[in-house]
């Protein structure tokens, strides 16, 4: 069954045709070509596709897009503004804390709540609330140090 | 390294950001399953249901009256011919027998995924069922059900060895065999490793576009575009002509994306649908369907006499490929070749099985089978430390190999550095002081071990065109795959210190396999090494014509200039009397000479196996080489109540000759060291009746932020390496290889238990721990 629903992403307003079926992930890269959410796992595993849902970070692959229209959603794409990247995303760059980069759109969602919630988490706070978000490249250390080094306000690290 | 005039550095040896940084981080990269073309469709692959089967019939009828339906193919309608790397023996969809339980019998391309997915439910495909085997040395009985008929008649570089179910079987020997009186200790067991998913978080993703010629266009999610292209010009009997790969960003690959994955398919659909087609893996699809770490068990024996001098060793390994060999010939060589470890020890005899069984076939993962040898090795040093007294460490220091001593096959070793390397974890873990186990609170013990491993890097050929541009930036192009580990970012490096450049005066290009030169793979630790010397030649020419140039338009001699900042070249000493690259080039294409570019293309050689002390049978590598070394130290907390093991601090040393982005190489000790924590503790594809019963992220557990230290320590040192690129040495891969025993050593100094099998589940702790009450 089809239904036009409107959802807002990034500030903007987006009236889009889809299935009453359709996860918000789908929506988002399929339909509206936001493709900076990833699907890694199909399951809400792995947190590639993690987006925030006012200001939560939440999986899109599990979220079914028609409950989200009251809802304020940011993606990856949204965490810049006019090209220029967050402080977070300044530091993941510095600290190299992504290797093929494919996690990398979640992990940052995930660090950019967190970082909204408690501006000077501890390491074991930043791998507690990170914990859900699956990286196969780096071994997490830089992306702790990225996070980190946000909240001491250090983010160029060459 | 070199100064801007700002006085910001760059070239080789900076911790540079990658170069790709901005669009990982703001999630512009684009991926192969990002990529929509006009008219495109999306293909689906079903699985066979039997282990083992021959195929009686298809019937697809009902599939292809389905409407949105464009395309349904089997490898009949296709006429797919068997393609391997090492032996020819698989079809990308099975062709009159299926082997393993989800291997590819037919796809399916449909204008949406839903279509697909009902399509390949209407597929009927008659089997008879035969008799399967699972394992290994099962499989080697004369009983066992023959997975490969015709093994001995199919084509490749890797000759049958006539055995039952054997794809291919590795000796070496060297020294005596009846030297096991002569040893004062002897140890002796069987080691047993799971099959490693890659589980790179992108799945395989393929993209096939047909233009009115009938060429093929491919992006995908690989390590090369050759040997996918080679690959899927065999299977389908097309020629290279009418096939061209792309490779877009990769989302991690670690071995899993060699050779070739869904590619064949995806070009078969699209030439059957006579339109573009997108075929990208679920999760479960990717892990049923693409290949995992090898399988073994390994029957180990390890001699020495009472001073802890290491006298014999043999090992007979079984290395369980699944289906198919894929790259199994050369990682059972790689095995052997390994199994000695990084030591003296003058008897050695190894044998290395590589078996069909009925499962997932098995390939290339990082370590290339030194993981599963250096596990069972390195496991054995501590057991014979233990039954000698002797300190582990002071027992491996006693036997490591150093500079100019021999590798197993008789090599020299150019850079012992190994040595450095177990000295740096030594004093940076403060082994001297740390107790060997130690009680926490409740019934926690905490202890400490110890590895070593090694690994070469550099096999095969490589190259690589670089051009001076008109405006005088560079054009680097190659056709090495950036598969995450950062090769677009150092070869970028390499360029921009030749050249004197900054890094963002230089372009890369996307790997093209009309367009790049030829590179082997993103594989065996090269890139840095084998397409890193590539670039750096084909840089000293186009400087060497820029010199040319220079000193006719300044009237100077070549050996006055120098490359100045800022894209100029000049006289020494004389700060006004230079030239901008520009005006070099402007030269070059309008007046004298025509373009500069450099172009270098070479094969490493490797130094072969020295005959008269090796005795070598059925190796698929001709020798070895640019060998490299680590130490390792792990500290563990176990639970003896539970078996639950926690590492907590972790120390990984590595020579790596130069580090080009000392940031890259942690990142490369880091992400290794975590890759090996889940292969020691946590992860294994696991079989029952010949399905696997947990192919997805929720039952197959990879580490998570929470389950490993933040206190790894990468430990960089740099002996030059004479050969490599200033002095570079590869690092992808050593750094997974050891971890695993050295958390199995630590687990075994805390409680006493030695877990011979991993992964070292809590449940496996447990009962090496209760065996000993």
């Amino acid at each position: 069954m089809m239904e036009t629903i409107s959802l807002t992403i990034n500030n903007e307003v987006h009236t889009v045709l889809i299935e009453t079926r359709q996860t918000l992930l789908s929506v988002l890269r399929d339909k509206l070509f936001l493709c900076g959410t990833k699907n890694g796992c199909n399951h809400g595993v792995c947190g590639a596709c993690n987006v925030l849902v006012d200001g939560k970070a939440m999986r899109a692959c599990l979220l079914l897009a028609i409950t989200l229209q009251e809802r304020e959603i940011t993606t990856i794409e949204g965490l810049s503004e006019n090209g220029e990247l967050s402080l977070l995303q300044k530091a993941f760059a510095s600290h190299q804390a992504f290797q093929c980069g494919f996690c990398t759109s979640g992990m940052l969602i995930s660090a950019t709540a967190l970082l909204d919630h408690d501006s000077t988490p501890s390491i074991s706070k930043i791998r507690h609330e990170l914990g859900g978000n699956i990286c196969r490249c780096t071994g997490y250390v830089q992306i702790i140090d990225a996070v980190k080094s946000v909240c001491e306000g250090k983010t160029d690290c060459t | 390294m070199h100064v801007k005039q700002d006085g910001s550095k760059y070239g080789v040896g900076i911790s540079m950001p990658r170069r790709e940084s901005y669009e990982k981080v703001s999630g512009s990269a684009v991926y192969t399953d990002d990529m929509v073309l006009p008219g495109m469709l999306y293909g689906a692959v079903l699985g066979s249901d039997y282990a083992h089967a021959r195929i009686k019939s298809y019937d697809t009828k009902a599939a292809k009256a389905l409407k949105g339906v464009k395309a349904v193919i089997t490898a009949a309608d296709f006429d797919m011919q068997r393609c391997g790397m090492l032996i020819k023996d698989e079809h990308p969809l099975a062709r009159d027998k299926v082997r393993y339980i989800g291997e590819p019998v037919a796809a399916v391309a449909a204008i949406d995924m839903a279509t697909a997915n009902l399509a390949m439910q209407l597929i009927e495909i008659e089997y008879e069922e035969l008799d399967a085997v699972f394992d290994a040395e099962e499989a080697m009985l004369e009983n066992a059900p023959i997975l490969h008929e015709e093994r001995d008649s199919y084509d490749g570089i890797v000759a049958s060895p006539g055995l039952h179910n054997v794809a291919s079987y590795t000796r070496c020997q060297e020294g005596e065999l009846d030297v096991w009186e002569t040893c004062d200790v002897i140890v002796e067991g069987v080691y047993e490793t799971p099959a490693q998913e890659h589980m790179y978080i992108e799945p395989c993703s393929t993209i096939a576009d047909i233009d009115p010629m009938g060429k093929v266009t491919v992006w995908s999610s690989q390590q090369s575009v050759f040997i996918p292209r080679q690959l899927t010009a065999e299977a389908l009997g097309i020629p290279m002509t009418k096939l061209r790969f792309i490779t877009p960003q990769v989302g991690g690959a670690f071995g899993g994306k060699c050779g070739v994955t869904n590619q064949p398919v995806t070009v078969a659909l699209a030439l059957a649908a006579n339109a573009p087609v997108k075929l990208t893996y679920t999760r479960s699809d990717d892990m049923i369907m693409n290949k995992s770490r090898h399988p073994s068990r390994i029957y180990m024996r390890t001699g020495a006499d009472s001073s802890g001098k290491l006298i014999a060793r043999e090992a007979k390994i079984y290395f369980n490929t699944g289906a198919y060999a894929d790259e199994g010939p050369l990682i059972g060589s790689v095995a052997t070749f390994f199994s000695r470890g990084p030591y003296k020890i003058k008897n050695m005899n190894v044998e290395t099985w590589c078996v069909y069984t009925n499962r997932t076939k098995a390939g290339a993962f990082r370590g290339f089978g030194v993981p599963q040898a250096t596990f069972a090795g390195e496991s054995q040093i501590d057991e014979l430390a233990e039954k000698l007294n002797m300190d582990p460490f002071d027992l491996r220091m006693k036997n490591m190999v150093a500079t100019d001593d021999k590798w197993l096959g008789g090599q020299n070793i150019d850079h012992g550095t190994l040595p450095g390397c177990l000295k740096a974890v030594y004093e940076a873990s403060n082994l001297r002081e740390r107790p060997k186990q130690q009680k926490l609170d409740n019934n926690k013990w905490r202890g400490i071990g110890v590895s070593t491993s090694a690994h070469v890097s550099a096999v095969l050929s490589a190259s690589a065109v670089v051009k001076l541009n008109e405006d005088g930036t560079i054009t680097i192009n190659t056709g090495a795959v950036d598969i995450g580990e950062g090769a677009d970012t150092i070869l970028s490096q390499m360029a921009a210190e030749t050249l004197g450049l900054h890094p963002d005066d230089i372009t890369y290009t996307c790997t093209d396999s009309d367009t790049s030169p030829y590179n082997y793979q993103t594989a065996g630790s090269r890139t840095t090494y084998v397409v890193g010397t590539s670039v750096t030649q084909a840089s000293v020419q186009v400087r060497n014509q820029i010199y040319k140039h220079a000193s006719e338009m300044l009237e100077s001699a070549e050996s006055d200039l120098e490359i100045l900042p800022g894209s100029f070249v000049g006289v020494k000493g004389s700060p006004d009397a230079r030239i901008p690259f520009s005006a070099v080039a402007g030269r070059a294409l309008n007046q004298v000479g025509g373009p500069i570019v450099g172009m270098h293309s070479w094969l490493y050689h490797n130094t072969p196996f020295d005959k008269e002390t090796a005795m070598i049978e059925g190796f698929a590598l001709d020798g070895g080489g640019v060998f490299c070394f680590a130490a390792q130290v792990a500290v563990v907390d176990v639970d003896k109540d539970t078996g639950k093991v926690e590492v907590v601090e972790f120390w990984s040393a590595h020579d790596v000759g130069c580090a080009i982005n000392p940031k890259s190489v942690e990142g490369q000790i880091f992400g290794g060291v975590v890759q090996g924590l889940g292969y020691a503790l946590f992860e294994e594809l696991v079989w029952i009746d010949g399905q696997i019963s947990n192919p997805s992220m929720m039952d197959y557990k990879v580490p998570g932020m929470n389950d490993v230290p933040y206190d790894i320590h990468a430990i960089i040192l740099e002996t030059q390496e004479k050969t490599g690129p200033f002095g570079a040495r590869g690092v992808g891969e050593i750094p997974l290889n050891g971890v695993a025993p050295a958390i199995c050593n630590a687990i075994a100094s805390a409680t006493g238990a030695r877990v011979r099998t991993i992964p070292a589940t809590s449940e496996r702790v447990l009962q090496e721990i209760l065996k000993l009450e």
